[in-house]
């Protein structure tokens, strides 16, 4: 279906000499742009007969105004924007008043991706994605093509990649190495991620404020009037429990249908040439490449509901992924999935994972537990946070109603009990090892993390001391890297083993600081 | 083991710099409230607490903030890395090695500038940077020109 490599039969004369423009099927897609804004002002008038008011009016023009001058920007970038792939480098002209032209030198272009959205796609169009190589300017960095026929993008990829790899005597050939792909029985794990539910809170809080926007409340609404009196004598509980299913169900077909969408025709490749090949999704199809050089490690990730389920996600820690924002989205090596599958594909896509203790990174045996003080400083913020929240029903009960306070009571214990034995469990998902080549790092309450960090990927440290933890002795360590969060922590280590951990895993580095404490002794 | 704190302080006159920023940020509220206290005379009583509660924490953090600030931040450049440490509650120790330095920037604010100050931020390629606040201008500029000739000078890929 999305088989980027295949030689497109159409592709123009002009595209496989490295020269092109944008589709012209964009100015469709740019049309489509104020429809929604339209049709919003048309619904509206349907359903109030004709009458409105000033405010809608004003609210929807002034989003159609903004829709038609999207629109024109986005036009003038399709007038404007020229292509150009050299034997050097591939450059980018745009822009009408402000001309801009860019130049990426191909021997920097590290991955060159394709991905669609929906509306895209109708129209037979993708975005193709260069990442390059670059300090200073984000010009450097990458840049992105937006609106290309999907036969023109492969082709273009197609000649960038070859043009990059003849350097490089790498082997371009694609299709060998596959590490992992889609099992339709990992659909079980998809109900299991937790932000369904919040998704449809979300959805129902923003459906409220649009038609709160547009003076309609939903509670006055002929249908909601009708239920309220067919079914408005039932008991409470019957209606919270009722409701609580009801938001349960939708919530589990939220994320189950988010599943199938993002992670349709998923498979994990890994290409001779050291790059990882992520495709995914069925609306949006979107691809991810990491190079080998830039992967500083993975990060294991199992959330409370997919943990009980024996499921894990694997996430790549990888530099070029773009910011913060761009490499939450991109860093996905693999969906929920059982968790020795996880494993297993973490040790395929490190690379030179190869003794022993490197083969198991992920593995929790052996990491070094952490001092009892971190565990007095969960169970504290545990109580505290049930004390702060039980506090709000007692007091209130203290000045209205009595039987709040009860009611503040029981939420209190019950937090505590709930509360405590989360804070158990994260200070037993706490350790640290120097595995190999790797620095691995477990922690996390409501999701237990577990990152391996190659060594040498480390550029710094950077150590945090709260007040609590400076009686208790315990330091936080954290390992800056140049790709995924940025700062990978150690918390809550007593200070000299997490110094000895630092120096044990890059050696010399914090060493000119360190001295000997001359109230221990040693 | 412990970690030793780095060698240089930042000159005193950081504290009056810390102190001003510290007005700046706790004296407006407080204010706020003495005004409507005394302009609005019925509601005397509810403004006098509201600026008391607000004025005490303010002053508190007034005074204590700049000294303890003082004795925690400090800095050292070695021929092989940046070191430096700040906070006053909660603290925190960096360590960059020069190979790995990506670019060093000044940034001197308005109140920097009128108490002699200045502030240095050395980026590596993670999205992390440390922050040296508070030295004396002449020593800043020094340890920017010390910077860009070692990271220069020291062989890597800064990646």
């Amino acid at each position: 279906m999305t088989s980027h490599d295949a030689l497109p039969r159409t592709a123009r004369a002009a595209v496989s000499h490295g020269r092109g423009r944008l589709s012209g099927r964009l100015v469709l897609v740019n049309l489509s742009i104020p429809a929604a804004p339209v049709a919003l002002i048309l619904a509206g008038l349907l359903v109030t007969g004709g009458e409105t008011n000033l405010q809608v009016l004003i609210t929807l023009g002034s989003l159609l105004l903004a829709c038609l001058v999207v629109c024109g920007i986005s036009l003038a970038r399709w007038l404007t924007t020229r292509y150009r792939l050299t034997a050097e480098r591939f450059e980018l002209r745009s822009g009408l008043f402000l001309r801009s032209r860019r130049t990426i030198p191909i021997n920097r272009i590290r991955a060159v991706d394709l991905t669609a959205n929906p509306v895209h796609r109708i129209f037979g169009l993708t975005t193709l994605r260069i990442d390059a190589d670059g300090q200073g300017a984000p010009a450097g960095r990458g840049l992105r093509l937006d609106g290309l026929t999907k036969a023109d993008a492969a082709e273009l990829r197609r000649l960038i990649i070859e043009r990059r790899d003849r350097d490089h005597a790498r082997n371009a050939a694609d299709g060998d190495g596959l590490v992992s792909e889609l099992d339709r029985s990992w659909i079980r794990y998809a109900p299991l991620t937790v932000w369904g539910v919040g998704s449809v809170l979300a959805g129902a809080g923003s459906v409220y404020r649009t038609l709160h926007e547009m003076k309609i409340d939903p509670l006055e609404l002929g249908v909601v009037q009708d239920l309220v009196s067919r079914f408005g004598s039932v008991p409470l509980w019957y209606g919270v429990l009722l409701a609580t299913l009801a938001v349960a169900a939708l919530g589990v077909a939220c994320s189950t249908a988010t599943f199938i969408e993002s992670w349709s025709g998923y498979e994990l490749r890994r290409t001779e040439g050291g790059v990882l090949r992520i495709r995914r999704g069925l609306l949006a199809t979107r691809s991810v490449t990491i190079e080998e050089d830039r992967l500083r490690g993975v990060e294991l990730i199992e959330p409370i509901p997919l943990r009980w389920a024996k499921g894990a996600k694997l996430n790549a820690v990888a530099g070029g992924l773009g910011d913060r924002e761009e490499n939450r989205r991109r860093r996905a090596l693999t969906p929920p999935i059982p968790r020795d599958e996880a494993l297993r594909v973490a040790a395929e896509v490190l690379p030179d994972a190869v003794s022993p203790e490197e083969r198991n990174l992920l593995t929790r045996d052996g990491l070094a537990p952490h001092p009892r003080a971190a565990l007095r400083r969960r169970i504290n913020r545990a109580l505290t946070a049930a004390i702060a929240i039980a506090a709000v029903p007692v007091g209130l009960g203290l000045w209205l109603d009595p039987a709040l306070v009860t009611i503040g009571w029981i939420t209190g214990l019950a937090l505590a009990a709930a509360l405590t034995a989360l804070a158990y469990d994260a200070y037993r998902t706490l350790g640290h090892a120097v595995r190999g080549r790797y620095l691995a790092i477990a922690g996390g309450a409501f999701a237990h993390r577990t990152v391996v960090l190659r060594r040498e990927g480390i550029i710094g440290w950077n150590i945090t001391r709260s007040p609590f933890q400076r009686r208790a002795g315990l330091l936080t360590l954290g390992a800056t890297v140049s790709a995924g969060d940025g700062v990978y922590k150690v918390r809550d280590v007593s200070v000299a083993r997490g110094l000895a951990l630092a120096e044990a895993a890059v050696p010399g580095m914090l060493a000119p600081f360190l001295e000997r404490d001359p109230a221990a002794g040693r | 083991m412990r970690l030793r704190a780095p060698r240089n302080r930042v000159p005193g006159r950081a504290i009056g710099w810390w102190s001003v920023q510290s007005a700046l940020f706790a004296l407006p509220l407080p204010l706020t409230f003495a005004i409507l206290w005394a302009s609005i005379p019925p509601t005397r009583e509810l403004f006098m607490w509201f600026t008391l509660i607000s004025l005490v924490p303010g002053l508190l953090y007034m005074a204590v903030m700049p000294f303890w600030r003082y004795r925690v931040h400090r800095w050292e450049v070695t021929d092989e890395a940046v070191y430096a440490a700040s906070g006053w509650l909660w603290q925190q120790w960096r360590v960059v090695p020069l190979s790995r330095v990506q670019t060093v920037d000044t940034l001197r604010g308005p109140l920097q500038q009128l108490f002699g100050l200045s502030g240095i931020s050395v980026t590596t390629a993670s999205s992390s940077a440390v922050h040296i606040k508070g030295l004396d201008q002449k020593a800043g500029d020094e340890l920017v020109a010390y910077l860009t000739r070692a990271t220069q000078a020291v062989p890597g890929d800064a990646a």
